[in-house]
């Protein structure tokens, strides 16, 4: 091969490198990260979408929903056994399986300590918040999910209303999802979970083994004009509120004027849609 | 050119046997994976990649070593490297393939694998991933095969495969970063969040992937009267020990700022790893002595590879040395990096993550179908090699 | 090198082994199977052809748009109304999978992984 040709090899090979990382990919990197106005897009939603989708962070409608919910603490201490009947709620909604083995396990939300749930807040003397209750947690519904980013395939994808769901159909198990979730709110069905399931909801499909899954805020329930099953769960204690950020007479938009509310890992810049009173 | 691969010695056979046993132990274990579900493994809602992930992203790194003697070769034309650049070039494609075979065991629905083409996501690292491994896979396949079939009729390769050969660079580098970007974009994951991630994967790789094919070099010396040239061993030892000088480099660096900083999110994966993390009273520190083997294994390996006397005059010490720097990385890459990312898990609790048997067994028979690939590879070249010669 | 005497023996093996359904079954299909229709329920969604030949596309098409789009319309049959929904819409009519789903589909051999979720309906 003679010399010049190698030059001109050189230069092709090193343009190959510049553009292995593209513009586009840049682009699209970065039109993810906006720290957005309240607004129910971003990610990818459905792919029919998909010319609208590249700068919907910005241009999304005020007009779109951005469903989230407001979590009273103090409701939770005052009530011992509510934390029981919300997740017992959601597990006969959805049809989630109970496996003997924590390895196995399964859980969309569910009780934990508040040092659990809020790392960050650090204390030296505990409170008693702190000290002995525990909090409710479960999917954020990021308006900047790590998730859908991360998921090779969109099964896990944000829809209009701004809730993080899962296309069961689609996920191929690879559980990037879970290793990019920064809450742990993300189960895997490791083996079949038919028949771990207690009390069959026959409204709802269950799990195939080999798919991820988590809550789905009740996108089942709500499209329909019900609540959340956990919400309904509550009762009128109004330890949990299900509504729509972007409505600012809605009543989480009320709750959240009138209390002082975190969130779990802001720093992360998922803007999680689940807030919580404490 | 198959055919090469028809005709060997007893102890070649033996050799392939061997290695087909464990491969069909595989198969059937992976067999009753597929049927009950990814619950035969040791993983967990906690821990949720274990072995076939962390094999996975070792061998990427395997595979992107190859181009430290492709690179200069064709780029610096630097001539000791012609005869074992096709070692090089095979080692890519058979640990190309051990990843692809690790990454299908580790899908929980692995007929659906497809679904990544099908529904291409450019905001997932994962799709380009898969985008640069299978590129780099076919590119390697590609200008071995036409490199070693011009050798075989003794004409110089055609000017076009040129062309494919310095895409191919770039792609190995990319295919490690992108297999970093993998882990390294993930918020919430302290111990992965960190942009030495990339360089540090790079430079393992170029310590790794080099250091076996020495071993292999030396080995096919004895066993199959190939002699890559004492130039060009000399050489890749070299190249190894700058890389395995750069990886601990930045090891120090992560255990700089982690404890420094003494942010507790940047140090306490690294205490897991290296002396036990306590959590409500009790000490969890199980990949502890794979870690301090990684260290120790460095020291020997990089003593031995240094010292002229155990470098240049004996072959087996050489080899030794060569062995226990691939160990080692193996160890800080192949077992560390990925485990240990999971610990602490986001709602600061640790799980201890142990392996089932069912999925080492798959584990080693993908790395023994790996290594038959890469017989029956190394086998075509040196029986062209030998032609050539006669 | 071109060896007709064994490869033309060879080729006819080959094509009489992948041609094995066929002879074992002595090229017939055997009977079309006869599937039990609902009784109460007079329409469907779609004309009765449609559906054989496209339900599955329709499914797919409902479940992009109920769970993609967050499209829950109705379809509307005679003045009634029908959710885009496999258990809550076509299982209320046909009542049973083994009747009807799994008639056909054991015939032409197809094994969909709808019922590794859905729920069938109690039989
Ligand atoms: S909490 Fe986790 S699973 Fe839910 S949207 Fe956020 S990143 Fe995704
Ligand atoms: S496991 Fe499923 S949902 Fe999660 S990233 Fe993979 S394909 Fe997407
Ligand atoms: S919103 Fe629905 S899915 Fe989510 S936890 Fe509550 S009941 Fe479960």
């Amino acid at each position: 091969m003679d010399k010049k040709r190698r030059d001109f090899l050189k230069v092709a090979g090193i343009s190959t490198l510049a553009g292995l990382g593209g513009t586009a990919v840049v682009d699209r990197l970065v039109s993810g990260t906006h720290p957005s106005v309240a607004n129910a897009s971003g990610g990818h939603g459905e792919e029919h979408a998909a010319p609208k989708e590249e700068h919907a962070v910005q241009e999304a409608p005020k007009t779109g929903k951005r469903y989230g919910m407001v979590i009273d603490v103090k409701k939770f201490q005052e009530d011992p056994a509510l934390g029981e009947r919300i997740s017992r709620a959601c597990i006969q909604a959805h049809n989630i399986p109970e496996f003997p083995e924590k390895k196995d396990e399964i859980k969309w939300i569910w009780m934990t300590g508040y040092e659990n749930a809020f790392p960050e807040k650090s204390t030296l003397y505990k409170d008693e918040t702190t000290e002995e209750h525990q909090v409710p947690v479960l999917c954020n519904h990021c308006d900047n999910p790590p998730c859908v980013r991360a998921c090779p395939t969109k099964a896990t994808f944000k829809n209009k209303d701004g809730i993080v769901i899962m296309d069961f159909h689609r996920c191929i198990g690879c559980r990037f999802c879970m290793a990019a979730c920064p809450y742990g709110m993300r189960s895997f069905n490791w083996r079949n979970p038919r028949d771990f399931i207690t009390e069959v909801n026959r409204d709802f499909p269950s799990r195939m083994r080999g798919v991820v899954e988590k809550c789905n805020f009740c996108a089942e329930r709500i499209g329909v004009g019900q609540k959340p099953a956990c919400v309904e769960a509550c009762g009128d204690t109004g330890a949990m509120v299900f509504g729509d950020l972007n409505d600012p007479e809605s009543e989480v938009r009320k709750l959240l004027k009138e209390n002082y509310t975190i969130q779990r890992r802001p720093s992360l810049g998922t803007h999680p849609s689940v807030f919580y009173i404490v | 050119m198959f055919e090469k691969a028809l005709k060997g010695n007893n102890y070649y056979w033996m050799w392939l046997a061997f290695l087909g046993f464990f491969v069909g132990i595989a198969v059937i274990c992976y067999l009753r994976q597929y049927f009950y579900g990814l619950g035969l493994t040791g993983m967990s809602r906690d821990v949720s990649w274990g072995l076939y992930i962390s094999q996975f992203t070792f061998l990427v790194g395997v595979a992107a070593g190859g181009v430290m003697l492709v690179l200069p070769y064709y780029i610096h034309n630097y001539k000791a490297f012609g005869k074992i650049t096709i070692l090089g070039e095979f080692l890519a494609i058979s640990a190309l393939l051990m990843c692809l075979m690790f990454i299908m065991a580790d899908l929980g629905q692995p007929l659906r694998g497809l679904n990544v083409l099908l529904h291409p996501t450019p905001n997932s690292m994962l799709f380009w991933d898969m985008c640069v491994l299978w590129g780099y896979l076919l590119l390697n396949a590609l200008c071995g095969w036409v490199i070693l079939t011009a050798e075989r009729k003794q004409v110089a390769p055609p000017k076009w495969i040129y062309f494919f050969v310095y895409i191919s660079i770039p792609f190995a580098f990319s295919i490690h970063t992108v297999t970093a970007m993998l882990y390294c974009g993930l918020p919430g994951r302290h111990f992965w969040l960190s942009a030495i991630i990339a360089p540090r994967f790079l430079a393992s790789a170029f310590a790794a992937g080099p250091a076996l094919i020495v071993i292999m070099a030396l080995i096919l010396k004895r066993v199959a009267n190939f002699d890559a040239g004492k130039q060009a061993i000399d050489k890749m030892v070299t190249i190894i020990i700058y890389a395995a000088i750069a990886n601990m480099f930045f090891v120090g660096l992560e255990f700089f700022v982690g404890y420094y900083s003494n942010i507790p999110g940047h140090y306490h994966t690294l205490q897991y790893l290296f002396f036990g993390l306590e959590h409500h009273g009790h000490v969890y520190n199980n990949l502890v002595p794979f870690m301090w083997g990684f260290l120790i294994l460095f020291v020997i390996g990089f003593f031995l590879i240094c010292n002229p006397q155990t470098r240049r005059n004996n072959d087996l010490w050489l080899g030794i040395g060569c062995a226990s720097i691939f160990l080692s990385f193996w160890l800080d890459k192949g077992i560390g990096f990925v485990l240990g990312g999971f610990v602490p898990t986001p709602l600061e609790e640790i799980t201890e993550y142990y392996p089932t048997a069912n999925e080492l067994f798959i584990t080693i028979g993908i790395w023994a179908a790996g290594f038959f690939i890469l017989t029956i590879l190394y086998k075509i070249a040196i029986g062209v090699e030998h032609e050539v010669e006669a | 090198m071109y060896d007709s005497s064994k490869i033309i023996p060879g080729l006819i093996i080959f094509v009489l082994f992948v041609t094995i359904p066929i002879w074992y079954n002595h090229g017939d299909a055997g009977a079309a199977p006869e599937i039990k229709l609902p009784q109460d329920a007079k329409a469907c969604v779609r004309p009765t052809a449609e559906m054989r030949a496209s339900h599955m596309q329709l499914l797919n098409q409902w479940r992009d748009e109920v769970l993609r789009d967050g499209d829950r319309g109705t379809i509307e049959v005679d003045g009634k109304h029908y959710k885009k929904s496999l258990m809550l819409t076509c299982m209320e009519c046909h009542t049973s999978k083994k009747q009807f789903c799994d008639k056909c589909h054991d015939y032409a051999s197809v094994k969909p992984y709808c019922w590794d979720c859905h729920l069938a309906p109690v039989e």
